[in-house]
């Protein structure tokens, strides 16, 4: 009778049980019956699934699925969820509103938090230009170093993701403008003055005609030794590093005809507290300069121990 | 009792079970047409099936479904019932004991003895505490628990599911208060019948009430695992605690109220997974609770066997051992999956044998292997040589070999662990003067239950310096201290600064405890610059 259905039903005899007819090398399936509390737990399980039919979305129509009658859905959750994390930050938001910008390392708890939130906001606003490390590029400059342009205390870094940098939005932007000398100077002139600019790194030997170039139309702003100022934005030449590039072609090319980035000022776009805390994730990034005046505050407090 | 064409002995009780539920029909004859037509007979015309039995025998064959009956089952005394409650009192201490022993772990750790703090993702017991990066504690002594598991059956077969598994002990508990409430077997069986009216209404909401308040301190006692037992008590009924806290106990207390109270044996026939494998698992040297059919049969009274007995066996059929089952099996039809080998039917068996004067064991602790030694006329064992049988010894030292691995490795591990990670964006730093700088995020793990001042040293890279993110960079140097607190890890910044001239090289971080323990641990890695490879 191997896999056949029999007609006559046969009897297990220690069981009583019924045979169903299958048979596989030799065992054959009892028909015993199932338990009634299984059937029930069968229906309802029926009965579940008619009440979440009814209560939750489930039947996939056109162009949305039918609605609870409780009128759940996923995305009303996530939203619910999010406005519950925002009110569990509001707290921390206003603390660090009220809490000057220079004051807050002073609050380790605090600073760690704004560091936090301002990871969060450089990650959807920044990193399109100075890139998920902050290690930006050629022409975008990286966060992570000491070099600064216009000052690396958290204050400064505030003031420049207020205003910007060449922005048009703002009147303290930060601003700086280096005249193009491509049709001034001659190449040769080009040439030696880059070299006077590459002998800072000695990378290159000094002429005197290249000293005397720099000197005439570089000294105001880059420095006697290429050291830069931060009041007028002017890079250090001096350093190793270069917003676009080293190399002598890249910057008898910047003597010419000058590149000059913007950075838009976020200071109507993003709430204060969100610009505090990206000055602080910035200024924790490994380059971050002590303030000036709490230098002062620190020495003013020591003078005061007897 | 062998019919002449069936010679295997081990067919015997199939044989005579035929015999005795079809007694007009003896079965090699029967053709199919004659037992199709034959079939309600079985059910009813033994004298085992007027119990309430599991088979499916109960029913006529017709049903799809069958319904549930419920076990009344007898009281007993003897030595192994009292095993049992020897048993139910130690499992139940245990359980409901366990969350409110204290053990002292300082101030920076929960006193419990016994917690699983979910939250903090620490588990604690006694004086062992396990992170969740050392699950593969808990991993070995869950697969300790299953080869106990099996260690167990091949030495005293189910005994786990006859007197510890918390389905016996917990339906063992509710037949008692059934026992108390309304009496025993033939009382309860009464009960049953009676139309319901106040009386019965009242006993059955009383005991129903018991049931439920059993189940609740069931319930109530499995959360007090999971956070401080006193704090959460007092939090449970003031309405502080954690919704899932009060979930939890509603759920535990809705299953133990199912289970314990209604469901019982149907658990262990239908539902529970250990009887299935415990098929698989069973051989013929394996020790079962078993009928000596061949001492037994042909059953018949004491009268019967006093006037004629040569014909009649020992067994003089009072269903004593039916009675007294929990889970309401005839352990006289054979090894069956409804039978948790609790041994009840043994002390039942071996009163009334007393009783009537012929010796003990008809019902026993055997293996099939010894059961046929005995009826072939040797000299009855000692059921307990299936602890010498090789498998047992192999598991034995399996699960030995696994407590003692898992105890040498909680003996040599360090409360102290440095895990070194490198940034990749940016992957190094050019500073102003030419010279280098990598940043490397450091976690500081202190296992201890006191917080510890820690060393950070910079091993095999000229020239370097360290700061971090709360060691300014005017302090920089080749070696810093760090305060770790009490069992937990600190994640640190760290920021290595090397000369210009410095190219792509390993080096290490050594972390070392500066307390009377000196622990160290280091982590090798690696430094990278614009220059590359040298």
């Amino acid at each position: 009778m191997a896999n056949e259905l029999n007609n006559e039903s046969r009897v297990d005899q220690p069981t009583g049980t019924e045979f169903v007819g299958h048979e596989w090398d030799g065992i054959e399936e009892l028909d015993t019956p199932l338990p009634r509390w299984w059937l029930w737990t069968f229906y309802a399980t029926i009965a579940w699934a008619i009440g979440y039919v009814v209560i939750y979305p489930a039947w996939p129509m056109i162009d949305r699925a039918t609605e609870g009658v409780i009128g759940w859905t996923s995305r009303g959750q996530l939203a619910e969820e999010i406005s519950v994390a925002n009110k569990a930050r509001e707290g921390v938001l206003q603390q660090i509103s009220a809490t000057e910008t220079a004051m807050l390392p002073n609050d380790p708890q605090l600073m760690q938090q704004a560091v936090a939130g301002g990871a969060a906001a450089f990650k959807v606003n920044c990193v399109q230009c100075h890139g998920a490390g902050a290690a930006g590029s050629t022409g975008y400059p990286n966060l992570n170093d000491d070099d600064w342009l216009w000052g690396g205390d958290l204050e400064a870094i505030e003031l420049t993701l207020q205003h910007g940098v060449r922005w048009d939005g703002s009147e303290q932007t930060r601003f700086s403008l280096m005249p193009g000398f491509g049709e001034i100077f001659t190449d040769p002139e080009i040439n030696a003055l880059a070299g006077h600019v590459l002998s800072f790194t000695e990378k290159s030997e000094s002429t005197a005609a290249g000293a005397q170039l720099y000197a005439d139309n570089c000294l105001s702003c880059h420095g006697q030794t290429g050291e830069g100022s931060r009041d007028q934005g002017a890079p250090a030449l001096n350093d190793a590093i270069w917003l676009y590039g080293s190399s002598a072609t890249a910057i008898r090319g910047q003597i010419r005809a000058p590149s000059h980035g913007v950075m838009p000022g976020w200071k109507d776009r993003l709430d204060p507290a969100t610009i505090k805390m990206l000055a602080a994730y910035v200024h924790s990034l490994g380059g971050g300069e002590t303030l000036a005046l709490e230098v002062e505050e620190l020495a003013e407090a020591a003078d005061e121990q007897p | 009792m062998n019919s002449p064409e069936d010679p295997e002995p081990h067919d015997d009780k199939r044989n005579r079970w035929a015999e005795a539920v079809a007694p007009a029909q003896s079965k090699p004859e029967l053709d199919a047409a004659s037992q199709k037509v034959a079939k309600p007979s079985p059910a009813q015309s033994s004298p085992a099936q007027s119990s309430p039995a599991q088979s499916g025998s109960d029913v006529p064959l017709s049903d799809l479904y069958e319904k549930h009956t419920v076990v009344h089952n007898q009281r007993i005394d003897g030595p192994f019932r009292r095993f049992k409650w020897a048993m139910m009192v130690l499992t139940l201490t245990v359980y409901y004991v366990t969350p409110w022993l204290r053990w002292d772990r300082g101030p920076f750790a929960p006193d419990q003895a016994v917690l699983i703090d979910l939250a903090n993702r620490r588990f604690y017991m006694f004086g062992i505490e396990i992170w969740p990066h050392e699950f593969y504690f808990v991993a070995g002594m869950l697969i300790m628990a299953g080869i106990g598991l099996f260690l167990v059956t091949s030495a005293v077969g189910r005994a786990w599911c006859g007197y510890a598994c918390p389905q016996t002990v917990w339906t063992d508990l509710f037949q008692h208060v059934d026992r108390l409430f309304d009496g025993d077997r033939n009382a309860r069986i009464r009960l049953d019948k009676a139309p319901w009216g106040p009386a019965k209404l009242a006993r059955r909401s009383s005991k129903w009430s018991v049931y439920l308040l059993i189940s609740f301190v069931t319930g109530g006692a499995w959360i007090l695992y999971f956070a401080d037992a006193p704090t959460l008590l007092r939090e449970f009924f003031t309405g502080e605690a954690a919704p899932i806290a009060y979930i939890t106990v509603a759920v535990l207390t809705a299953t133990t109220f199912a289970l314990g109270g209604f469901l019982r044996e149907q658990v262990c026939i239908y539902m529970c997974p250990w009887p299935r494998i415990q098929t698989a698992m069973l051989d013929e040297k394996s020790l079962i609770v078993t009928y000596k059919d061949w001492r037994g049969e042909k059953r018949g009274s004491v009268k019967k066997a006093q006037k004629n007995p040569e014909e009649y066996g020992d067994c003089i059929d009072c269903q004593q051992c039916v009675a007294v089952c929990p889970t309401g099996i005839d352990i006289r039809e054979g090894p069956q999956i409804g039978c948790i080998t609790c041994a009840l039917c043994i002390d039942a068996c071996d009163r009334v044998m007393a009783d009537i004067g012929r010796p003990r064991g008809l019902i026993d602790y055997a293996t099939l292997e010894d059961c046929e030694h005995e009826a072939a006329g040797g000299e009855p064992q000692s059921p307990l040589r299936t602890l010498r049988r090789p498998r047992t010894l192999i598991y034995g030292g399996i699960w030995l070999a696994i407590g003692a691995a898992l105890l040498f490795a909680l003996g040599v591990r360090t409360h102290t662990e440095l895990t070194v990670s490198a940034d990749r964006n940016p992957p190094f730093m050019l500073m102003r003067d030419g010279s280098v700088r990598n940043a490397y995020t450091l976690k500081l793990r202190n296992m201890e239950g006191r917080p510890r001042t820690m060393q950070v040293e910079v091993g095999g890279l000229a020239g370097a310096t360290m700061w971090t993110d709360t060691i300014a960079r005017e302090n920089a140097a080749l070696v810093q201290q760090i305060e770790v607190p009490a069992d937990a890890t600190r994640t640190v910044r760290a920021y290595i600064l090397a000369p210009a001239d410095t190219r792509d090289q390993s080096f290490t971080f050594t972390l070392t405890s500066l307390d009377e323990q000196r622990e160290s641990d280091t982590a090798q890695t690696l430094f990278t610059t614009p220059g590359g490879d040298p």
